[in-house]
């Protein structure tokens, strides 16, 4: 059965996606791209470092998956529509993950600056995947501004605290009908089966796996809760209930 | 003729276009892209940029993060 992960005109069979943040080298990274099985992974732009040439890319392209640039540590609208343009001048693709800060100490994102991002970039072309508070009423502004998904925090960046609010994820999930990715917050395999039972189309992790003491089993524990977490979603949960339901019928039951 | 480099103050010869500029970074223009005084300047242009006095030169490559 193929179930495919449509975003940004792509399509693809991982519904992982991986940010490069964190990894203690390019070898640390390279494995967990292998074992997420991830197809499309996530770089920042920062000024070049003279002398070393783009190992960065090497790797993802030795590995065969695509790259999504960020404007990762921007903080106002300007910055990251500059950053963007410079991103699709140096890579050569329309996507971006626009991601627009408030402070330093939250990571948050600025609604305010990121809706102007967003509209700039979507006129200009752009495949606009914005990093977005878990706020329902922005994902909508969001998709009416003409970005092609919207990526809801679980938690601040780089917490691990998992999703907080799930009920506004599922609200998100119900608002819009662009994909919904789970970006930010995922601490751990569990977490990550969470935002795909929620009815998430895809999740971002960066630091747990990166940062995981294992990375690469991290990656391939993840990758399974992905998988299970959609299965899960798809084959529909049974409904909550506040008192017990006996799962064996009394027919037949023995008295003594 | 003194601009500014990824930040930092950078002595160049007069007539000096972008191209040398950026290659004066010590690696090849593959994935890497470059903006004077916060402009975007598409790669083909950077042979026939010249650069004033002053002007702030970013050029930016894939790192990890985000």
């Amino acid at each position: 059965m193929t179930d495919l992960l449509a975003i940004a005109g792509l399509k693809l069979s991982s519904r992982l996606i991986l940010g490069t943040g964190g990894a203690p080298s390019l070898e640390v990274l390279d494995q967990a791209v292998e074992s997420s099985g991830t197809e499309m992974v996530t770089v920042a732009m920062r000024r070049v470092d003279p002398g070393t040439e783009g190992s960065l890319l090497d790797v993802l392209a030795r590995r065969g998956v695509r790259v999504l640039p960020n404007t990762a540590g921007c903080y106002t609208a300007a910055d990251a529509v500059l950053t963007a343009r410079m991103a699709r001048e140096a890579l050569g693709t329309d996507l971006v993950k626009l991601e627009v800060i408030g402070d330093d100490r939250t990571l948050l994102p600025d609604p305010v600056e990121l809706l102007d991002a967003a509209e700039i970039l979507v006129a200009d072309g752009f495949a606009v995947l914005p990093y977005t508070n878990d706020d329902p009423i922005l994902a909508r502004r969001l998709e009416q501004t003409g970005c092609a998904a919207v990526m809801p925090l679980g938690s601040p960046i780089g917490t691990g605290l998992g999703i907080r609010n799930p009920h506004n994820i599922a609200l998100i999930v119900e608002s819009v009908s662009i994909p919904v990715v789970l970006d930010a917050g995922i601490g751990t395999a569990s977490d990550a089966a969470q935002a795909m039972e929620l009815g998430c189309d895809a999740v971002l992790v960066a630091s747990a796996i990166t940062r995981a003491r294992e990375p690469a089993l991290m990656g391939s524990a993840i990758a399974d809760a992905v998988r299970a977490g959609r299965a899960a979603r798809q084959a529909g949960r049974i409904p909550r209930r506040y008192w017990a339901r006996a799962s064996t019928s009394d027919d037949g039951r023995a008295e003594f | 003729m003194r601009v500014s480099l990824n930040g930092t103050a950078c002595e160049i010869a007069e007539g000096d276009s972008l191209q040398e500029v950026v290659a004066s970074l010590g690696r090849g223009a593959r994935g890497l892209a470059a903006a004077v005084n916060g402009e975007v300047i598409p790669a083909s242009q950077w042979p026939s940029y010249r650069l004033s006095p002053g002007d702030r030169v970013e050029v930016l490559g894939a790192a990890q993060g985000g």
